[in-house]
């Protein structure tokens, strides 16, 4: 798997040039993934091949989802590239549940459609049959709309395939370090450095509509928070005072940040900053560390880190201010708190029997379910279908990322390349 | 100021080391022939001086330490070190217009932003000696990097104990 991936990526940075890939994605399914068949699309165009496969896209996007098991081609007793040549009889002797065929025609110089069908072999029905138009440069993501839609259709869960993350990296450079801040699609493809500094570069947090990326950089040995556009590259610094700049987090409706301010008397404390005006209003008032904050979805409270108590727990305090509330009481350390966008689960960082590791906490029931494995696991952050999260682990000295589902049944190491790889942050739902 | 102390040692020691090497005499060849016809010669195996030199003086001897390391979990300032934030204080108070820059730093256990905290809780620690001995609160500024620049990369104790610390850096 590991080796066929490494194959694929060798062959992607020949046809793609500098848009290579960095992350190498390793699953490690337990749970009994659901035999299924993505037929290889047909072909109708100019040149010899398609300008990317896609059966291929939406095969290892089910694949690591951890869900299913695609069959490989060699199984296959027919490949047909229309719903009207499926033969049922032949898919259900191969074994597989769902059967998905589809094509790409050229219509235009850079203007083609992309279309699929998604069988029940059992039902002998179709679950779904959509053309959509796609060009070169964006065929990958056409590709993984389609994978959205089938896991959507085959699990009722959303597919996160077309989102992306941004994670930070350090390489060494000759005497100093090197930092990049990169955005990548959710598989590690397509990947762009937005920003690089000798200086540290950290926490970066998305816009709702994720289109800009607020983060920390310590350029000229202070902190000051940005937000950068994505498209443009343009970015401005919105909070540069004395003492800690830190720890930004967007509203839910992308026009405030919840930030780290420290002063010149280094008390950490949360504020909320006003994007356009840069007017700040401060939260917490409390002598201990108050920092990592970050929006519950409906807007109304901020949870936060503070270790007012003694050691790091997660609190939160109303979005208007109050007394604040403790949330964790179980273990000696939970920190960096994280909501699943349906709002009913809080990720953090947790101490686990001297092991930092992601723990998942059901905001009900209030149960805590450790997730990792690592002894340094950090920076937890869910995918906008609130199924599978993103953190950074230790393998040897260099950071790498993992995902989890929700449940912890599936986790996937993506590593990397070169250098240091930390604070992943997934984006989210991408617009169509 | 300790910087120019610095210089002055290093300049005082380069100039012993240039007097001692016009010290030491160059060997004079001398003519030892004893004639046109003479089929023997002789050569002088030249006596060795004694051998001279004199201590080069240490120029970190009274150079301060510019790294304060802390204990686990710990924003104390521990007794040995406090002799060396005081000296720091006497500099600043001598040198109203040097300015310091107090680099606060944690080791890489738990999360980022909340170790951001710890670094500047530890920068705050020595800045409050600083502030209590009488240096000017306009010489000092701190900044925390959390555990985003390890002095040690590794992840044993050891590794733990060097980065946990405060780095005093003089800015001008």
């Amino acid at each position: 798997m590991l080796n066929r991936l490494k194959l694929g990526l060798t062959i992607l940075v020949i046809l793609a040039g500098p848009a290579y890939a960095e992350l190498v994605i390793d699953v490690q399914g337990i749970a009994q993934p659901t035999p299924v068949a993505i037929v290889p699309f047909g072909w109708q165009g100019d040149a010899a091949d398609m300008p990317l496969d896609v059966a291929e896209v939406i095969v290892n996007d089910l694949r690591r989802s951890g869900r299913f098991a695609p069959i490989p081609e060699s199984k296959m007793l027919q490949k047909p590239t229309t719903g009207a040549d499926v033969d049922f009889q032949d898919w259900s002797f191969v074994g597989v549940e769902a059967v998905v065929v589809g094509s790409v025609v050229q219509e235009g110089v850079n203007a083609y459609t992309l279309q699929f069908q998604l069988f029940d072999v059992f039902g002998r029905t179709q679950l779904i049959g959509y053309r959509m138009p796609a060009s070169r440069g964006n065929m990958r993501g056409a590709a993984h709309r389609a994978a959205d839609m089938i896991y959507e259709k085959l699990t009722g869960i959303k597919g996160v395939f077309g989102t992306r993350v941004a994670y930070v990296t350090a390489q060494q450079q000759g005497e100093g370090r090197l930092y990049s801040l990169i955005v990548s699609d959710q598989d590690g493809e397509n990947e762009h450095t937005i920003m690089e500094s000798t200086d540290p570069i950290m926490s970066p947090a998305w816009s709702p509509d994720s289109r800009q990326l607020a983060y920390v950089s310590f350029e000229g040995n202070r902190s000051s928070i940005f937000v950068q556009t994505l498209r443009t590259g343009n970015r401005f610094k919105v909070s540069s005072k004395p003492g800690i700049n830190g720890a930004p987090s967007f509203s839910p409706d992308g026009k405030r940040l919840v930030v780290t301010l420290g002063g010149v008397d280094g008390n950490l404390d949360i504020h909320v900053l006003d994007i356009t005006s840069r007017q700040t209003r401060r939260l917490t008032t409390h002598r201990a560390i108050d920092t990592e904050g970050t929006w519950s979805p409906d807007g109304r409270y901020i949870y936060f880190t503070s270790d007012r108590s003694g050691g790091p727990q997660v609190y939160r305090v109303s979005a208007n201010g109050g007394t604040p509330e403790r949330v964790t009481f179980e273990g000696s350390y939970n920190a960096r708190p994280r909501l699943s966008p349906d709002g009913s689960r809080l990720a953090m960082v947790h101490n686990d029997r001297g092991n930092y590791r992601i723990a998942v906490m059901d905001l009900e029931r209030k149960d805590l379910l450790v997730l990792s494995e690592g002894r340094q696991d950090e920076s937890p952050s869910f995918a906008p279908n609130s199924d599978i999260l993103i953190y950074a682990t230790r393998q040897g000295r260099n950071g790498v990322l993992e995902t989890v589902s929700a449940d912890g049944l599936i986790r996937q190491k993506m590593s990397e390349g070169r250098g240091d790889v930390r604070e992943p942050v997934w984006s989210p739902f991408r617009r169509y | 100021m300790f910087r120019v102390n610095f210089v002055i040692a290093g300049l005082v020691a380069l100039f012993l080391a240039g007097c001692a090497s016009q010290d030491i005499p160059d060997p004079e060849p001398t003519d030892t022939t004893y004639g046109d016809d003479s089929s023997a010669s002789t050569e002088g195996m030249g006596g060795s001086d004694p051998y001279g030199g004199e201590e080069i003086d240490d120029p970190f001897a009274g150079e301060l330490q510019m790294i304060i390391y802390f204990d686990f979990d710990s924003s104390e300032v521990r007794m040995q070190d406090q002799e060396t934030v005081s000296r720091h204080a006497m500099e600043l108070g001598d040198n109203p217009r040097a300015r310091v820059r107090l680099e606060g730093h944690a080791d890489e256990r738990g999360s980022r932003e909340y170790n951001i905290g710890l670094g500047e809780r530890r920068s705050q620690a020595v800045r409050q000696m600083l502030l209590i001995q009488g240096v000017s609160a306009s010489q000092i500024s701190t900044v925390s990097f959390g555990e985003e620049r390890p002095a040690a990369f590794g992840s044993t104790e050891s590794d733990y104990a060097q980065n946990r610390r405060v780095e005093i850096k003089y800015t001008n």
